[in-house]
C-alpha cells in the first residue's frame, strides 16, 4: 500500500514536476528561440544593409569609371601617334601592279597596221597565248608641307627582254591656294579623259583605236601643267600644260616648249545618283622634229624603212562621262557611260628613212579623226559587264602618194572599226579577273581577239580618279 | 554704246557684291554624322554640306568634280580618319588646291584623332579583307564618344573663326546638356534591349551594341568587305538553330540580299538601320529613330 502510495506520488511528482520542468523547459526552448529570432532577424537585417552598401558602393564605382573612361577620351591623341591619313610613316606609298594575260588572235599580231595611221609608241596587239601584262611600280607620298611626289615604272616585256619604263615622275603642290595646282616632271597628259589614267585602271584590256593610233596608247611628256579650279559649285577646270615636245607623238628637241596643252573640264551632280563631266581639249605640237613610227620594212630590221614626220601638228579633242548609282552609292551596282572625240591635222613632210639615197619623202597634209563609245555596267556586287566601240577615219594628202602608201598613212580606203565587250569578276579592290572579245576590223583583214586577263594590286592602294 | 553696257555692268555687279560677302564658314563633312554636329555647334555661323549620305557607302565613294568643288571652296573639313575615306579624301585633297583643310592645318579635323578606337585588327594583311589598321572606324554610333568629340570639334571651330568663339561655346554648352539627358532618356528606353543577340551584314554595329549591351554572335560576311556565298549563310543558318539571334542589323546602304535569305530561313526579323543621319536630320533625330528601329524590328 505504502508502495503503491510512494509510486503515485512519485508519478504524480513526476508529472507534476515533468510538467512543469516541461513547462520551464518549453518556456526556456521558447525563450531560446525567441532569442534566436532577434539574433537572426538582427543579423539578417545587418546582411541587408551591408549588400545595400555595396551594391551603392558598385554603382558609385561603374560611374566613376565611366567618367574616367570619358575623360580619358576627351585626351588628345598623343602627337607622336601617326597621322591616320598617312601610309607607313614617313615611307612613301608602294603599290605594285600585277598584270597577266592569255590572248588568242585570230590574225598574226605582227600584220597589225591602222591604215591612215601611224603606229609609234607602244601600240600593238601583244603576243598571242600567255603573256605578261605590264607589271607597274607607283611609289608616292608627301615630300613635304608643300609638295607630293609621285613615280610609276612600268615593266614590260618586249621580245622577249624586260623593258623598264619610267612612266610618269613628278612633283605637285600641296594646297597651292586659290584653287591653283601646279606639277612638273614627267606625267600623262591631261589631255582627254582616259589618258590620265593608268593602264591596270582600264574598263578593258587594250586601249580605244584612237589612242592606239594617236598617242601609241598614253600620251606622256616632260613639262610643266598648271591647273585651275574655279570657286563655283560646278566643277570648272581650266588648265595649261608647257611640254618638251620630245614624246611620240611629237618629237625633236624645242627650245622652250615643244609642246602645248589647253585643257578645260567642266562637272557636277544630278541629284544623289547622276555626275558628269565634259571635257575640252587642245593640244599643239609645232616644229616636230623626226617622229618616228612604225611603217612597212623591207627585209632586214636593222635598216628598215621608217616613216619620219616633221611639222605641225594640233589636236582637238572632247569627251563625256556620265556616272550613275542607285542612291549614289556605287557600291553593288553603277553605270558609267563614257565618249571621247579626237581629231588632229598635220602639217609638214614625211621622209622614209632608210630608203636608199635618195630617201623617199613626200609633202603631208594630214586629217585624222577617231571617236569611242563605251558602257560599263556594274549589275552586281563584284561582277561587270562593258560594251566599247570605236570607229577612226582619216583623209592624209601627200605629194607623193606611193611614199605615204609605204609609210602607212593612206587609209586604203577603209574606216577602222572594232567592237569589244567584256565581263569582269572583282572579288575585292585589289584584284580583278576579265574576259574580252573583241570584232576587230581595224585593216582589211578582220580579226576575232579573245582575251582573258588578270590585274592585281599589292601595297597602299591609293583611290583612282573619277 | 557696248562700253557704256560694260560700265553698267560692272556698278551693278560691285553693288550685288556686298551682299554675296562670305559671312558664313564653308564646312566640307566627310559623312552626315558630322555634318549634323558641326551645324549644332556652328548654329548660323556655318555653311554644313556633307559628301555622303546615309544611303551611301562611305568607304567607296569617287573622287567626282562636285566633291572638288566643296572642297576647293571649303574653310572647314570634318571627317572621320582612321583610314575610312584613304579611297578618295586624298586624292580630293590634291586636287582641290586648297591650302587651309590640307594634313596638319588648322582646317582639318579628323575625328578618330581625338577618341580610342576599338577592335584594332591583331593581323594586318589584306588576305583579312578590307581591314582598317587603326581599328573600327564607326565610332560615332557610341554617344558617349559623340559628347567627348565635341568639344575638341568647338575648339577646331574657334580656331578657324575666332570672331564667334562665345557662340560656339555656348553652342557647345547646351549641346552637352541636351546630349547627356537624351543619352539618359535612351538607356532608359533601350533596357528591353540588354543581352539580345544580333547577326550583323558587316561588323559596323560594335560601338552601338557595346552602348545597349547587346551581343554580337556572328556576321554574315566571312571577312570585312566579302559578300557572304550562299555556302556561307548555310553553315550561319546552321549556327542560327544552335544558337538563335534575336535579330539581325543590316546598314539602309547595305545590299540586303544575304540578310533578308537569313531573316526568311531562319524566322528573325532584320532591323534596317541608317549608319548616318538624314540630310537636315540633327543627331537627336537620328539617334531616336536608330534606337525606334531596333526596339520596333519584328
Amino acid at each position: 500500500m505504502r508502495f503503491a502510495y510512494r509510486t503515485a506520488v512519485l508519478t504524480a511528482t513526476l508529472l507534476i514536476s515533468s510538467t512543469a520542468l516541461a513547462d520551464t523547459e518549453i518556456e526556456l526552448i521558447k525563450q531560446q528561440l525567441q532569442a534566436l529570432q532577434v539574433n537572426y532577424e538582427q543579423r539578417i537585417k545587418n546582411l541587408e544593409a551591408r549588400l545595400l552598401k555595396a551594391e551603392k558602393a558598385t554603382q558609385e564605382a561603374t560611374v566613376a569609371s565611366q567618367e574616367a573612361t570619358l575623360a580619358s577620351q576627351k585626351i588628345v591623341a598623343p602627337p607622336s601617334q601617326p597621322s591616320l591619313l598617312a601610309q607607313n610613316n614617313f615611307n612613301p606609298a608602294i603599290t605594285l601592279t600585277l598584270d597577266g594575260r592569255f590572248a588568242s588572235l585570230d590574225n598574226d599580231p605582227d600584220d597589225y597596221e591602222l591604215p591612215g595611221f601611224a603606229l609609234g609608241g607602244e601600240s600593238g596587239l601583244g603576243s598571242q597565248g600567255f603573256s605578261l601584262g605590264e607589271s607597274e611600280l607607283l611609289i608616292s607620298s608627301n615630300i613635304d608641307n608643300n609638295l607630293y611626289g609621285q613615280a610609276t615604272i612600268g615593266f614590260h616585256d618586249d621580245d622577249g627582254s624586260t623593258e623598264v619604263d619610267l612612266e610618269e615622275a613628278f612633283i605637285q603642290t600641296l594646297g597651292l591656294g586659290k584653287g591653283l595646282t601646279l606639277k612638273a616632271g614627267r606625267f600623262f597628259s591631261a589631255i582627254g579623259y582616259l589618258n590620265e589614267q593608268h593602264a591596270h585602271a582600264w574598263d578593258f584590256a587594250d586601249a580605244p583605236l584612237i589612242y592606239r593610233g594617236l598617242f601609241g596608247d598614253q600620251f606622256k611628256d616632260d613639262g610643266l601643267q598648271v591647273s585651275y579650279i574655279a570657286p563655283t559649285d560646278t566643277f570648272l577646270q581650266l588648265g595649261v600644260e608647257l611640254l618638251s615636245g620630245g614624246s611620240f607623238p611629237a618629237g625633236g628637241d624645242h627650245e622652250g616648249a615643244g609642246a602645248t596643252t589647253i585643257f578645260a573640264n567642266v562637272g557636277g551632280d544630278i541629284g544623289i545618283e547622276h555626275s558628269w563631266q565634259v571635257g575640252l581639249n587642245y593640244w599643239q605640237s609645232n616644229d616636230i622634229e623626226g617622229r618616228t613610227s612604225g611603217g612597212h620594212s623591207h627585209g632586214d630590221e636593222s635598216d628598215a624603212e621608217t616613216p619620219s614626220f616633221s611639222g605641225d601638228s594640233q589636236i582637238y579633242a572632247m569627251d563625256v562621262v556620265y556616272k550613275w548609282a542607285p542612291n549614289g552609292n556605287p557600291t553593288n551596282q553603277n553605270l558609267k557611260l563614257q565618249f571621247e572625240y579626237f581629231d588632229r591635222s598635220e602639217d609638214g613632210e614625211v621622209e622614209m628613212l632608210n630608203s636608199g639615197p635618195p630617201s623617199e619623202s613626200t609633202s603631208y597634209d594630214g586629217s585624222q579623226q577617231g571617236w569611242y563609245a563605251q558602257a560599263i555596267y556594274q549589275f552586281k556586287p563584284q561582277w561587270s559587264a562593258g560594251l566599247r566601240y570605236d570607229q577612226l577615219g582619216s583623209d592624209n594628202k601627200g605629194s607623193d602618194s606611193d611614199a605615204l602608201a609605204e609609210a602607212g598613212l593612206d587609209n586604203e580606203g577603209l574606216k577602222p572599226k572594232r567592237i569589244s565587250a567584256m565581263l569582269a569578276w572583282l572579288p575585292s579592290e585589289f584584284s580583278r579577273i576579265r574576259l574580252q572579245y573583241n570584232h576587230d576590223k581595224s585593216y582589211g583583214q578582220s580579226d576575232n581577239q579573245i582575251f582573258l586577263q588578270y590585274t592585281t594590286s599589292i601595297g597602299s592602294h591609293g583611290g583612282h580618279q573619277y | 554704246m557696248f562700253q557704256s553696257f560694260i560700265k553698267k555692268f560692272f556698278v551693278l555687279f560691285s553693288l550685288v557684291l556686298p551682299f554675296y560677302a562670305q559671312a558664313q564658314i564653308n564646312v566640307f563633312t566627310c559623312e552626315p554624322e558630322w555634318a549634323a554636329l558641326t551645324q549644332a555647334l556652328g548654329g548660323g555661323n556655318v555653311a554644313v554640306t556633307s559628301a555622303t549620305t546615309a544611303m551611301q557607302d562611305p568607304h567607296h565613294i569617287q573622287a567626282r568634280p562636285s566633291l572638288i568643288s566643296k572642297v576647293r571652296q571649303a574653310d572647314f573639313l570634318v571627317c572621320t580618319g582612321a583610314g575610312l575615306e584613304e579611297g578618295w579624301l586624298p586624292l580630293l585633297l590634291r586636287k582641290s588646291g586648297n591650302p587651309n583643310v590640307q594634313l596638319g592645318q588648322i582646317g582639318q579635323f579628323m575625328a578618330a584623332n581625338y577618341t580610342q578606337l576599338l577592335e584594332k585588327p591583331t593581323i594586318l594583311d589584306r588576305s583579312q579583307g578590307h581591314i582598317h589598321s587603326a581599328g573600327n572606324p564607326h565610332f560615332h554610333l557610341d554617344p558617349a564618344r559623340i559628347i567627348s568629340i565635341a568639344p575638341a570639334l568647338t575648339d577646331a571651330l574657334i580656331n578657324v573663326d575666332p570672331a564667334n568663339q562665345l557662340q560656339y561655346q555656348t553652342n557647345l554648352a547646351l549641346f552637352t546638356q541636351q546630349w547627356q539627358q537624351a543619352m539618359k532618356r535612351w538607356k532608359q528606353i533601350s533596357q528591353p534591349l540588354q543581352g539580345k543577340r544580333v547577326v550583323v551584314s558587316h561588323n559596323n554595329w560594335g560601338y552601338l551594341l557595346r552602348w545597349l549591351g547587346m551581343e554580337r554572335i556572328a556576321t554574315l560576311e566571312p571577312l570585312p568587305g566579302v559578300p557572304p556565298s550562299s555556302a556561307h549563310l548555310s553553315k550561319l543558318l546552321a549556327k542560327q538553330k544552335q544558337i538563335p539571334a534575336d535579330m539581325i542589323l543590316n546598314a539602309s546602304y547595305q545590299n540586303a540580299r544575304p540578310a533578308r535569305w537569313l531573316s526568311e530561313h531562319a524566322s528573325i526579323p532584320i532591323a534596317t538601320l541608317p549608319l548616318s543621319p538624314s540630310v537636315n536630320e540633327s543627331l537627336f533625330q537620328w539617334f531616336d529613330r536608330l534606337l525606334n528601329q531596333i526596339l520596333s524590328a519584328k
